[in-house]
């Protein structure tokens, strides 16, 4: 929110969303959360690390997975539904048409494709690439120590005790809405 | 026919109650289209999650692959509308509202308020994907792949150097450790 600097970031065009997307898809072995990040605000500055970390977080919470409503409302954001629309396409059209030859390959030879060791080591590269974007996240946008209790005890009662993640989300997205609206500046919480 | 529109349903309803994703659709994927619908046995549908799982991007895509195994062409594009335009229509909707809101102080609230949630949520992933790759365990491969984990956190976090070089450095490995 504090750091709007609009010179720091690049509009996209539409060409730039569907490519942008399309190399997120392409990319993201292991899921796209990490290069979804990485291209958007690292590569390509369309958004800033707290734009994006707000457009992320109300992804989350929707139905779907978050990096595909994201691509929504960034598209939408940007050059409305033709936006919505190619970004959407684009981060799922390669990976559909590798899947596509793959499911072709297992259909035609009767078995998986000798991949496995491949993936067992870009499964553990990739869960470091998670790891280490939240830490980055974190790292860049400083929260008060509420809000890092607040990600702290989301991340345990998803990893350590394996609640639902509705639940999750119904229990502490209130409690963290509540402590972000203490932390707005008195000028912006009296606008309302 | 009759396969398209259950597809299509069974598909809508498991994308609309799927917040987190994938991961948390597939447990109810498997109960509808193993258990209650017998359209895929148990090993197919392992199998397919597994080759789903070595194609890149976003996981949900593994819908459409089941779709297209169930049902041929029509199944597939079934399942990824079924998949993809439900969750899809609601973010389109949620995303224009906090364009006319902008600047409510309530919304900046929400805004705010849910980051170290999904980030939370995140890290959860994360963990749980580092779990998984190890096997949970501290000795002999485990431990090489939890050092892969963390080398490549260590790699993201403290650097901007492109992580495609940790993947390939990890799927190498993979490879060197196999043969």
């Amino acid at each position: 929110m504090a750091e709007a600097a609009p010179s720091s970031t690049v509009t996209p065009t539409r060409a730039d969303l569907f490519f942008g997307y399309a190399k997120i898809g392409l990319l993201g072995f292991g899921g796209v959360g990490a290069w979804a990040r990485r291209v958007i605000v690292e590569e390509r500055r369309w958004l800033t690390e707290r734009d994006y970390a707000e457009v992320l977080g109300i992804g989350q919470v929707l139905p779907g997975p978050n990096v595909g409503n994201a691509a929504v409302m960034i598209g939408r954001r940007f050059h409305g539904l033709a936006g919505a629309l190619l970004a959407t396409s684009g981060i799922y059209i390669g990976p559909f048409c590798v899947l596509m030859l793959l499911a072709w390959a297992y259909q035609t030879y009767g078995q998986m494709p000798a991949v496995a060791p491949f993936m067992q080591g870009i499964a553990a590269a990739a869960a470091g690439m998670v790891i280490g974007m939240a830490a980055k996240m974190t790292s860049k946008l400083r929260p008060p120590p509420e809000m890092i209790a607040v990600g702290l005890a989301a991340c345990g009662a998803a990893f350590w005790w394996r609640l639902p993640l509705p639940l999750i989300v119904a229990i502490l997205a209130p409690v963290s809405i509540v402590l972000a609206h203490r932390r707005l500046p008195p000028a912006v919480r009296r606008a309302a | 026919m009759a396969v398209f529109w259950g597809l299509l349903s069974v598909f809508s309803v498991i994308s609309l109650l799927a917040i987190g994703g994938a991961n948390a659709m597939l447990p109810e994927m498997h109960r509808q289209l193993v258990e209650l619908r017998g359209w895929l046995d148990d090993a197919t549908f392992s199998q397919l999650y597994a080759l789903a799982q070595a194609a890149p991007g976003p996981n949900i895509l593994v819908a459409s692959l089941m779709g297209y195994w169930i049902g041929g062409g029509a199944g597939l594009v079934a399942a990824t509308l079924g998949m993809l335009v439900p969750a899809a229509a609601i973010a389109w909707v949620v995303g224009g509202v906090t364009q006319r809101l902008a600047g409510h102080p309530w919304l900046k609230a929400v805004q705010a308020g849910l980051v170290p949630v999904a980030i939370g949520l995140i890290l959860a992933a994360g963990l749980t994907m580092a779990a998984a790759s190890s096997g949970g365990r501290f000795d002999g491969p485990g431990i090489v792949w939890l050092a892969v984990t963390l080398v490549s956190t260590l790699f993201v976090w403290r650097t901007d150097f492109s992580p495609l070089w940790v993947l390939a450095g990890g799927g190498v490995l993979g490879l060197i450790l196999a043969s």
